[in-house]
């Protein structure tokens, strides 16, 4: 028990002591778990306002669609449809539907769309959720949320549908079809004969009208399409049930006389597709969240490294008085434990809050992402990471504290700089700045190489997120490129935050190291200074010394970049231009440059006597 | 041989610490043997280098020797482990330094009681200890007072104060009044008065002879080696301050 509050007042002291440092620590910490956090929460959310809405619209376990034969003059043969509702296993089904292709001009947008012709009654399976106005009549057109929320339409506007005028009389919500702007697609696209398949459209939307107003748009019945609604006794059989029918999803370049003539989807697949935007903000977080785990451990272990050097004389007496090397490193690990698990825990709660921000399933689907209460494992996970961190930081130099001599860390002896003979060889026809800057470097090699993993993680993440910018720059916006993307513009916005956080964790990194090669250095610095440096030469050395291992960091990084794009995402085929990948190395080595300038100069002007003086090694 | 010596609290035998290597060796202790018994006094002086303060550590347990056996209220500890060693200190030594070596955020009381809380004294039991130990030192009304202001003489009384929180077999003071302007000297020569009068064995290593005359015995000491011993037969039985040449 006395041990305990020794170890916890120790501890909490120093923390005081220190509110600066310990800040630091938590901004860093934090970062990384509240990146997890969202990340993993993400995970959660991305099924359940799929599931949400799936409940609130009877959604079907089976979509089904057949289209007019390819060689043209044959209306599609609804029988199959029947006889697909038929089956052993169906519970119940609506349709099938007449399906329509067509382009919607409003609010000087257009967009296609599929038409969908629908009974004005309600039925069982796939009614359609109203979150605005009333459900279809003749002469008005209901438009699906998503769609609605990015023409900026709603109930009482005017719109039109291949050339027809409709009023909106609705919009609506539901589970059969993936919101806006990737709609499941019902029909082939209308192409000429001879011509291939091109990629799937990325910008389709849904709206429903009645039967009659599909078979008006459509002009003649024999190019209506028809869809079917499902709902199976078990669910989960969906996929098996699908099974013995054709391929939904013919691959692009298929030959138009190849393609089938209908589609089938499940309602698994449908969830998936829906969640394809959440899942990738999701795969871009939790990513970002290891990336900053890692800058965090590095940006740690220089703190704690630094702050241990000017805790020498703290623990030599901890140890003279008869504390074990336990204790010394108990106290030394109880101190980062806490700030670590006071950073999960608030990173927890502002990831938790900050996720529906970046997750809001739009109008497309109905419930909130925010809404779902942490799961005990993301707590377990994100905590164990926050107190991973701080102890793989702490572990080393706690011990080294542990095992420090008691007299040598009594007199306050600064820890031996490592020699490099053929560093001070080299660095000895250099001129005096780049000499002082290789040397610094050089004392200490596990620092510099701490700056050089913390750039190149920094780098590589950069590299990874100017990669998924540069495809998301290479989509196919469809027909209406000029409509806000939300996939676009929610990944942007993602991949926005995990660089500025990325970037943010590298410079704390960065001036963090610096002040602790300053410390260290300070002998070493006055005694340059003694022999007829300028201030401004030592500065410069200082700042080199950070900058050196900055570059051998950015050159790293772009590898390691590409390598992290190919790992979590083998699909990708898209890489940053190369004036990108080269700006980067200068540009990181430029910000290290500024970032290291202030605490080298403060360094370098540090009275010399004084230092001289007070220097025991 | 057996491992336990009585009545003899510290106990050093061919006591050797060595720096370096090969021509460049130093010898900073070379063969010392000594014995103090509980209750004494006793003074180490020496010029600067002499190796003193390196034969307090040694003693203490804060560094291990080159050679030789170094036996501490009975134990020896010059071959035992880190953690055991750490106990004994503990336990069995209280160290006061002249540069006090006081918790800088700590309060008085909290770096008395600091011993006993790392020997698993419940914090009442410590905090009780330690509030007495200040009284004892004259410091009762400082007690929650930071060292940053606190004088060098109530720093070195708390410093004191904490080496006594555990009842130590032996005080080992390196230079306590190295830091001290001549009141505090004499208010740190009172309190070490005090100690040997209630039976505390005392080793102190120092340059100052106003210090070594309050002892029981005066070892000198030179480039490692003890040189002379004198029993000293005043001691601190007579008046301290006159002695020390401190007052009037």
């Amino acid at each position: 028990m006395g041990r305990a509050l020794l170890v916890f007042r120790l501890a909490s002291r120093d923390l005081r002591r220190r509110p600066v440092e310990a800040a630091l620590l938590l901004v860093v910490i934090l970062a990384a778990t509240a990146t997890l956090t969202i990340g993993l929460v993400l995970r959660q959310a991305a099924a359940d306002p799929y599931q949400d809405t799936r409940e609130a619209t009877a959604g079907p376990d089976v979509v089904a669609s057949i289209s007019p034969p390819l060689s043209g003059g044959q209306p599609a043969d609804r029988g199959e449809l029947r006889a697909m509702a038929d089956e052993s296993g169906v519970l119940a089904h609506s349709g099938p539907y007449p399906v329509v292709g067509a382009k919607l001009a409003a609010n000087g947008h257009t967009v296609d769309v599929q038409a969908e012709g629908r009974d004005t009654a309600t039925v069982r399976v796939d009614q359609p959720k109203i979150v605005d106005g009333s459900w279809v009549r003749d002469g008005g057109v209901v438009v699906e949320a998503a769609l609605a929320d990015a023409l900026g339409v709603s109930a009482g506007d005017q719109v039109s549908l291949a050339g027809h005028s409709f009023r909106v009389v609705g919009v609506a919500v539901t589970a059969a079809s993936v919101p806006y702007p990737e709609a499941s697609v019902y029909i082939p696209p209308d192409l000429p004969h001879g011509s291939k398949l091109p990629p799937p459209p990325e910008d389709l939307g849904l709206v429903w009208l009645t039967g009659p107003d599909v078979r008006s748009v459509a002009g003649q019945s024999d190019s209506l399409s028809y869809v079917i609604n499902l709902k199976l006794a078990d669910p989960s059989a969906a996929s098996s049930f699908v099974a013995g029918y054709a391929p939904a999803n013919p691959p692009p370049g298929t030959q138009r006389s190849e393609l089938p003539v209908g589609t089938i989807a499940t309602w698994q697949q449908i969830r998936d597709d829906a969640s394809l935007l959440v899942r990738n903000e999701q795969r871009a977080l939790v990513t970002a969240g290891w990336l900053l785990g890692l800058l965090a451990v590095a940006s740690i272990a220089v703190l704690v490294g630094g702050r241990l050097a000017d805790q020498t004389r703290r623990v030599g007496l901890l140890k003279a008085v008869g504390g074990t090397p336990g204790l010394v490193a108990a106290v030394l690990l109880a101190e980062y434990v806490v700030v670590a698990i006071v950073a999960a825990g608030v990173g927890l709660v502002v990831g938790w809050l900050a996720a529906p921000l970046l997750t809001d399933p739009s109008a497309g689907l109905i419930g909130s992402t925010g809404t779902p209460p942490l799961s005990l494992a993301t707590v377990g996970i994100v905590t164990a990471v926050a107190v991973g961190v701080a102890v793989l930081a702490t572990f080393v130099p706690a011990v080294r504290a542990a095992r420090t001599s008691t007299v040598l860390a009594l007199a306050d002896a600064a820890r031996l700089p490592r020699r490099t003979a053929w560093l001070i060889a080299i660095s000895a026809r250099l001129p005096a700045p780049l000499l002082l800057a290789l040397r610094v470097a050089g004392r200490r090699p596990r620092r510099m190489i701490l700056s050089i993993a913390s750039v190149a993680v920094a780098v590589s993440g950069i590299v990874a997120a100017l990669a998924a910018n540069a495809e998301l720059g290479a989509s196919n916006f469809g027909s209406s490129p000029q409509l806000d993307n939300m996939r676009t513009q929610r990944l942007g916005h993602v991949l926005v935050v995990i660089c500025v956080m990325l970037i943010v964790l590298a410079a704390v990194n960065a001036i963090v190291s610096t002040w602790a090669s300053v410390l260290d250095a300070r002998y070493a610095s006055a005694l340059a200074r003694a022999l007829g440096l300028t201030p401004q030469q030592v500065s410069t050395g200082l700042a080199m010394a950070q900058v050196l291992p900055a570059l051998v960091g950015a050159i790293l990084g772009i590898p390691a970049g590409i390598a992290l794009i190919a790992a979590v995402d083998p699909d990708s085929t898209t890489y940053p231009p190369l004036w990108q990948l080269l700006a980067v190395v200068p540009v990181t080595v430029l910000a290290v440059a500024a970032l290291t300038t202030i605490p080298a100069r403060i360094g370098a002007r540090r009275s010399v006597a004084e230092i001289l003086q007070s220097e025991h090694a | 041989m057996s491992d336990v010596v009585d009545a003899v609290v510290v106990r050093a035998s061919g006591l050797r610490k060595e720096y370096g290597k090969g021509e460049g060796t130093v010898r900073a202790v070379d063969g010392v043997d000594l014995e103090v018994a509980a209750g004494e006094t006793v003074a180490v002086m020496g010029p600067s280098g002499c190796g003193k303060s390196t034969l307090l550590h040694l003693l203490g347990g804060l560094d291990r020797p080159s050679d030789g056996e170094v036996w501490l209220a009975g134990r020896r500890i010059d071959r035992i482990g880190e953690k055991a060693l750490a106990r004994m200190r503990r336990s069995a030594v209280g160290f006061v330094f002249q540069a006090f070596h006081l918790m800088d955020e700590l309060t008085a009381v909290e770096n008395v009681e600091l011993s006993a809380l790392l020997a698993g004294s419940s914090p009442r039991a410590a905090r009780r200890r330690a509030i007495d130990l200040l009284d004892r030192v004259g410091l009762g009304d400082r007690a929650e007072f930071l060292p940053s202001a606190l004088s060098g003489g109530q720093r070195q009384r708390v410093a004191i104060a904490r080496a006594l929180s555990n009842e130590p077999a032996v005080v080992l003071a390196d230079e306590p009044t190295g830091n001290l302007d001549s009141a505090a000297t004499l208010e740190v020569l009172r309190l070490f008065e005090s100690l040997h009068e209630a039976g505390q064995t005392l080793l102190i290593v120092t340059h100052d002879s106003r210090i070594a005359a309050t002892a029981d015995r005066l070892i000198s000491m030179r480039d490692g080696a003890f040189v002379d011993e004198t029993r000293l037969t005043g001691g601190t039985s007579g008046s301290l301050g006159a002695l020390a040449g401190l007052e009037g």
